[in-house]
């Protein structure tokens, strides 16, 4: 990178994204609210989830990887409702949109943020979940994470496009499951399939197929939401 | 601006059209019951096929056409664009559950099963859901270009989501019957039951057109009267 004018373009994409992600992220932290109910919410549905199977019928190994994918599913759309409800106060958004800054840097410095925000939820979660479930990670702690991040880039990237549509109606809070749970539904099937067979030791070769779906899914619909996103935000 | 008589003579026509549509499906029933041999294994059940297959047909027709009139109207911005995708999606819904419900029917007696975790039967169920879900938001929303916009956006996403879906599912073993006339072999049906499976398609198609004229006319008639009430 010795060439100046490359030097100047990369900063100038990445910086505005790198400044609505810090906006957002110093917000939350300062009030902590939002994240801290959307922690709460997915111990909480871990707890729930306890009760909900017979322990002498379905072994923990057999039952944690849909638990911890239904915990995070959840767990996402909670700190995904807060995303834009920032925005709405004070009419916060139109002095974003008053920015020099093009749509999709706006809307990756969004997705940015929600990513670190659901980053935070499911880091928490997963200690409750091995400590509550009794699941021994041992190697396969990388290929968790791994398969945590393509899966969540996925129902983010969807979900951050949904979260500013929706701060624009009535019922946010509802709307937001009832058009982001359909989209959800390749990457969840991706991770949980993929989580089973890491939590059982399978090869790698066994779960290439699901690692390049969910690759390729994160890399169409970031890329799309990207694309589409001033249509969303533009008045 | 000329929508009141368009959005009229679009009703007319598609009640005629409609009309026309319905007289043809009760000749398809009987083409089916009457000239249509009787599928040796499955008997008289095989013969909601040539409701279901048609109904999946019309449904999937339907949402392409959103996907496609969705990106044109994120291009265009032409309102028309935007009531044509809505009504699209109102059709499609009404043969997604045609498909949805004679699809059980069948499978009870065929598979032993109502319902299965079938790549297909998934992938109609989810797309049922993300078009009720445009419906609701539409519903939700009071700013017409806004919701035109939001609901471009999601017609596209839908249409790309489609293969996601399938590949994703498909992982799992299926059991529904693979396709019969759109393989890169020739169709593995007898003749007869080709053609009649072929006429219901085309009757379909025709009702769907019927529908969405009717329905875009009346989206056509209320834009105007909302247009007058805005110049009022």
């Amino acid at each position: 990178m010795s060439d100046p004018a490359s030097v100047v373009s990369e900063d100038a994409f990445l910086r505005p994204i790198l400044a609505v992600a810090a906006k957002d992220l110093r917000l939350e932290l300062r009030g902590k609210t939002g994240l801290l109910s959307a922690v709460m919410f997915a111990a909480l549905v871990l707890i729930i989830f306890n009760f909900s199977r017979d322990i002498t019928l379905v072994s923990n190994v057999d039952f944690a990887p849909s638990v911890l994918w239904v915990t995070f599913a959840f767990g996402s759309v909670v700190t995904l409702n807060r995303a834009f409800h920032l925005e709405r106060e004070n009419a916060a958004f139109d002095g974003l949109r008053l920015a020099p800054v093009s749509r999709s840097s706006i809307y990756l410095g969004k997705l940015l943020a929600n990513l670190v925000f659901a980053g935070i939820m499911e880091l928490v979660t997963v200690p409750l979940f091995i400590l509550f479930f009794d699941v021994s990670m041992g190697r396969a702690w990388l290929g968790v994470a791994g398969v945590t991040a393509l899966a969540t880039i996925g129902f983010v990237s969807v979900g951050t496009v949904f979260s500013a549509m929706v701060v624009r109606t009535r019922f946010a809070e509802l709307m937001l499951p009832v058009l982001l749970l359909p989209f959800m539904v390749p990457p969840l099937i991706g991770a949980t399939q993929a989580t089973t067979r890491l939590l059982a030791g399978r090869p790698l070769s066994e779960l290439w197929g699901w690692l390049r779906l969910l690759a390729l899914f994160d890399i169409v619909f970031v890329t799309l939401c990207a694309l589409t996103f001033w249509a969303v935000v533009d008045e | 601006m000329s929508t009141p008589s368009a959005g009229r003579s679009a009703i007319r026509n598609g009640l005629r059209l409609t009309l026309f549509g319905l007289c043809l499906l009760a000749g398809i029933y009987v083409l089916a019951l009457h000239y249509t041999p009787m599928e040796i294994r499955q008997g008289l059940a095989q013969k909601i096929f040539y409701l279901h297959a048609p109904a999946a047909w019309s449904a999937l027709l339907a949402f392409v056409f959103v996907g496609i009139v969705s990106v044109l109207y994120l291009w265009l911005q032409d309102p028309r664009l935007d009531l044509f995708a809505a009504s699209s999606v109102e059709v499609g819904l009404v043969f997604c559950m045609v498909m949805l419900t004679t699809g059980p029917i069948w499978a009870r007696p065929v598979w032993g099963t109502w319902w299965t975790w079938d790549p297909r039967l998934t992938l109609t169920l989810l797309l049922f859901f993300i078009f009720l879900g445009y419906l609701a938001l539409r519903a939700a929303l009071t700013d017409r270009s806004e919701r035109a916009r939001f609901s471009a956006v999601i017609g596209i996403m839908g249409l790309l989501l489609v293969p996601f879906i399938h590949l994703s599912v498909y992982l799992f073993r299926t059991m529904h019957p693979t396709p019969i006339v759109l393989k890169p072999s020739a169709p593995s049906l007898p003749p007869v039951m080709l053609t009649t499976l072929l006429a219901s398609f085309g009757v379909a198609t025709v009702l769907y057109i019927a529908f969405v004229m009717v329905r875009y006319g009346l989206a056509l008639e209320a834009f105007a009267r909302e247009e007058a009430d805005l110049a009022a």
